[in-house]
């Protein structure tokens, strides 16, 4: 038995872990293991309803725009309010900028640097000056620290990594993916402006109220909102898009790797203020087989998990008492479950589920690229489906930004009033980037008496379920082929794959034989 | 892209007046790229934290945070960021505390929780799991420099906040400061904090050395003043024009704006490169750099359940500045 554990498996938000067992040089086990806690739901409790719009912003730093919408949302139901026309549209071009933001960050910044070989830097002959000083800067940093107390950390963050046969070998599509990382954090930049144009800064964003936005539309706002939006649509269609291509074409067997077929969406953008009308649709999906969604279907277990609350409870009677020795308990996540099975959210849920609903622009994308690759429907279920899915969403949300534009209405109102009842409950369902987000609350006395967010990476970094049956990246790093256990970097690019927002750590157990510990990455 | 002086006075807010540029900053030549590599070493941990202050880093502009990481510090641990993971990354962790190395500065953003160390753990050295705070004291032994980056670092933020129902807070989260008792720990609170506030510290520590600290041990030159005494809708208020609710024109104070107990030059400097603000957007400030966010007492955020203006002390009747330590405000 080879233990290897990969802690913290970096470049992704937060503090996860993962324990996989290989034989065989294959995946036979796998356990995820979310590695902090903070206790905001308890935190939340006793206070005004209203500071748990700003306080659940602070859940996540990359999407705080979606926790921001669904902590609105619920405390919309729970004021019995909707948003007007503005507030919605606002919500929406807030919410796609970041998406854009999102997405970028996730396939440059967090999973790129997987398969991309930044030492390729170093074979660069071309005559691009910004290259060049970035091939300067490789060169003395290992040149000049070489051998000194330093060392280790020569060429950081980029080095050191996990070393390996196993990054692209072909020089200018390494170059021009490190030209693409560069460009990158510019863009994302960039897609932060048109946040904050809307919301008053970005992360967390100051802005968002129940009943819509508080900021006006006014002409100067939407002139620097869309500012933006042609150089970052550029740089999806003809840089993000063609380098998923290039990875793709590298590692066809990521097509193969990381699958998981049951799928969940909130439906992505309300076009209505009836919570009934998407851009990308709600539903279920297991494989190929579409169902509706119904909220009064999700529940939250906690077997495995270090809570000693009760178990297999919708979330508006969520409870969550921590017990860090809980005896059998290997996680902080608890394990959402829809009509008791685990599901994958994301851009692939959403994807897939759009695709099965028959929404056009979703089916044009998704058969180009099946056709590209002469592949039938079932390779989106895998690694390299998840990151196709993300430029696709990317692209279709960039193209849609300037339409919302022209539905606002121009300096009017961005928001609904309300009053805060002595009671009430309500439920704010969302989709943020990496997936269905859903918040709820009870609100009694006119102060929260319950709140209880189940937040995208719950649902597929969760731990088994009180059944013992696996969550989705442990069920999808079933099977990965791992080469080298001393450099796991297989099982890294499944969990990446799903945009995790914690950090993790990975064990690997061969057979039944201890025969050392490695740490990996 | 290097950063010229007129760049380094603008993200000062032009405060620190006459400044000599060192000629680590010329760039081009080979002697100044070896310099670069003898950049300040950097190891940042994130403990209870949400990132969000590490994205706010990347919205850094002139001089934009490619620059920065390649020209005036070297990254060596970020979680977010570097490529290395598992013993790669915490390898680095390791080698410092071991190495007994003291060439580093330590960021931590996030609180720590100290009830029990499994609340936030970060990678294994020997074989054994290692808490954020059992990593933390170990680097800040060997650390050249302490810092705290956010709200939850510096003054434990919303991971500290205590729960109404009197249980005590869940996980015993501190901050930085706390944990390290005795030693000076520069605070650069913000929830999160304006990327320039982050970037001109550093540099300034690293070119100019310790910049003024006020009592709450944030930089002057970016906490010195009120939001109020900068606000955009400063005049509003002086005109005795007040905002009904978000978004209105005219003075927030009525709405809940705690602009005028709460630090920080947002309304001056603005968020993105002057994109929006906080009170611009008609929203306004919810006091998130000051150490006794998001609790203010027992206040919280927001005081009154809406945004209703009668039985509201009058602005010109209540005390102005830090008056929030002293058990809240009056305003909605």
């Amino acid at each position: 038995m080879a233990k290897v554990l990969i802690d913290p498996i970096t470049r992704i938000e937060g503090h996860l872990s993962i324990e996989i067992d290989v034989q065989n040089g294959k995946v036979v086990d796998a356990k995820s293991i979310g590695d902090m806690f903070r206790g905001f739901e308890r935190i939340f409790v006793g206070r005004n309803p209203l500071d748990a719009n700003q306080l659940s912003q602070r859940i996540c730093g990359v999407c705080p725009i979606s926790h921001g919408i669904a902590s609105s949302k619920c405390l919309e139901g729970a004021f019995g309010i909707k948003p007007n026309n503005n507030g919605r549209i606002l919500r929406n071009m807030m919410l796609g900028a970041n998406y854009l933001h999102s997405h970028l960050i996730h396939f440059y910044h967090l999973a790129a640097l997987d398969y991309v070989d930044i030492t390729a830097l170093l074979k660069y002959k071309g005559g691009d000056s910004k290259i060049n000083n970035l091939k300067s800067w490789v060169e003395n940093e290992l040149k000049v620290k070489k051998g000194r107390a330093d060392a280790m950390t020569a060429g950081a963050p980029f080095l050191p990594r996990y070393e390996g046969n196993f990054y692209i070998k072909d020089v200018d599509t390494n170059i021009s993916a490190i030209a693409g990382y560069v460009k990158a954090l510019e863009m994302r930049m960039k897609a932060h402006k048109m946040v904050a144009a809307i919301g008053g800064r970005a992360p967390h964003a100051i802005g968002l109220v129940p009943g819509g936005v508080t900021q006006v539309p006014t002409r100067a706002m939407i002139r620097e909102y869309k500012k933006h939006i042609s150089e970052i649509q550029d740089f999806i269609n003809d840089v993000y898009m063609e380098h998923v291509i290039a990875v793709a074409k590298t590692f066809k067997d990521y097509f193969k790797i990381g699958a998981f077929t049951n799928f969940m969406s909130y439906g992505l953008f309300d076009l209505d203020n009836e919570d009934k009308k998407f851009m990308l649709q709600r539903g279920v999906a297991y494989g190929t087989k579409l169902g509706a969604f119904d909220p009064n279907k999700i529940k939250e277990q906690v077997q495995y998990s270090r809570y000693s609350s009760g178990s297999n409870l919708h979330p508006y009677d969520g409870q969550t008492v921590p017990n860090p020795q809980k005896g059998g308990a290997y996680t902080w996540l608890k394990a959402p479950r829809y009509e008791g099975n685990a599901m994958e959210v994301g851009p692939l849920a959403r994807v897939v589920v759009s695709y099965l609903s028959g929404n056009t622009a979703v089916k044009t994308e998704v058969d180009a690229l099946l056709k590209m690759f002469n592949a039938d429907i079932s390779a989106v279920f895998s690694v390299l489906g998840r990151h196709a899915a993300r430029a696709i969403e990317a692209k279709l949300i960039a193209a849609e930004l300037r339409n919302w534009i022209d539905e606002l209405e121009v300096n009017g109102k961005p928001r609904s009033t309300f009053d805060i009842p002595e009671s009430g409950e309500g439920m704010g369902l969302v989709e943020a980037s990496r997936g269905a987000l859903g918040h709820w609350i009870r609100v009694k006395d006119r102060k929260i008496a319950n709140y209880q967010a189940v937040v995208p990476t719950t649902w597929f970094c969760g731990p088994r379920g009180d059944d013992g049956k696996r969550g989705p990246v442990e069920e999808a790093l079933m099977n990965t082929p791992i080469a080298d256990p001393n450099n796991p970097i297989e099982a890294a690019r499944v969990v990446r794959s799903f945009d995790p927002c914690i950090a993790c750590a990975v064990h690997v157990v061969e057979g039944d034989r201890e025969i050392g510990t490695f740490k990996v990455c | 892209m290097s950063l010229n002086r007129r760049d380094f006075l603008k993200m000062m807010g032009g405060t620190a007046a006459a400044i000599t540029f060192p000629s680590v900053m010329i760039q081009g030549c080979k002697r100044a790229l070896e310099k670069a590599a003898e950049r300040t070493n950097v190891i940042w941990i994130q403990a209870q934290s949400c990132s969000g202050c590490s994205v706010s880093l990347l919205n850094q502009v002139d001089p934009d945070i490619a620059s920065v990481i390649t020209e005036y510090i070297s990254l060596n641990y970020h979680q977010t960021l570097m490529a290395g993971t598992g013993s790669k990354a915490s390898g680095v962790l390791e080698d410092a505390v071991k190495k007994n190395r003291k060439d580093f500065v330590l960021i931590v953003e996030g609180s720590i929780p100290t009830k029990d160390d499994k609340y936030c753990t970060i990678g294994e050295m020997d074989g054994r799991i290692i808490g954020a705070r059992e990593w933390i004291e170990k680097l800040a032994a060997n650390a050249k420099a302490l810092v705290s980056v956010g709200t939850c670092s510096a003054y434990g933020g919303i991971p500290a906040a205590e729960p109404r129902d009197g249980s005590g807070n869940p996980t015993g989260a501190i901050s930085f400061a706390n944990l390290m008792k005795g030693k000076t720990v520069l605070n650069i609170p913000g929830c999160p904090p304006h990327p320039n506030w982050i970037v001109g510290t550093l540099l300034h520590v690293l070119l100019k050395g310790m910049p003024e600290l006020d009592d709450y041990g944030r930089p002057k030159m970016f906490y010195g003043k009120t939001v109020h005494e900068q606000c955009e809708r400063l005049s509003d208020y002086k005109a005795g024009k007040f905002a009904k609710y978000w978004g209105d024109a005219g003075c927030l104070y009525q709405v809940g704006c705690l602009g005028m107990d709460s630090c920080c030059d947002i309304p001056a400097r603005k968020w993105l490169g002057g994109v929006n603000s906080c009170t611009e957007c008609g929203a306004g400030c919810i006091g998130c750099t000051e150490d006794v966010f998001p609790d203010f007492g027992k206040r919280g955020v927001f005081k009154h359940l809406n945004a209703r203006n009668e039985n509201l002390v009058k602005p010109e009747h209540r005390v102005p500045a830090f008056n929030l330590r002293n058990g809240g405000i009056f305003n909605g």
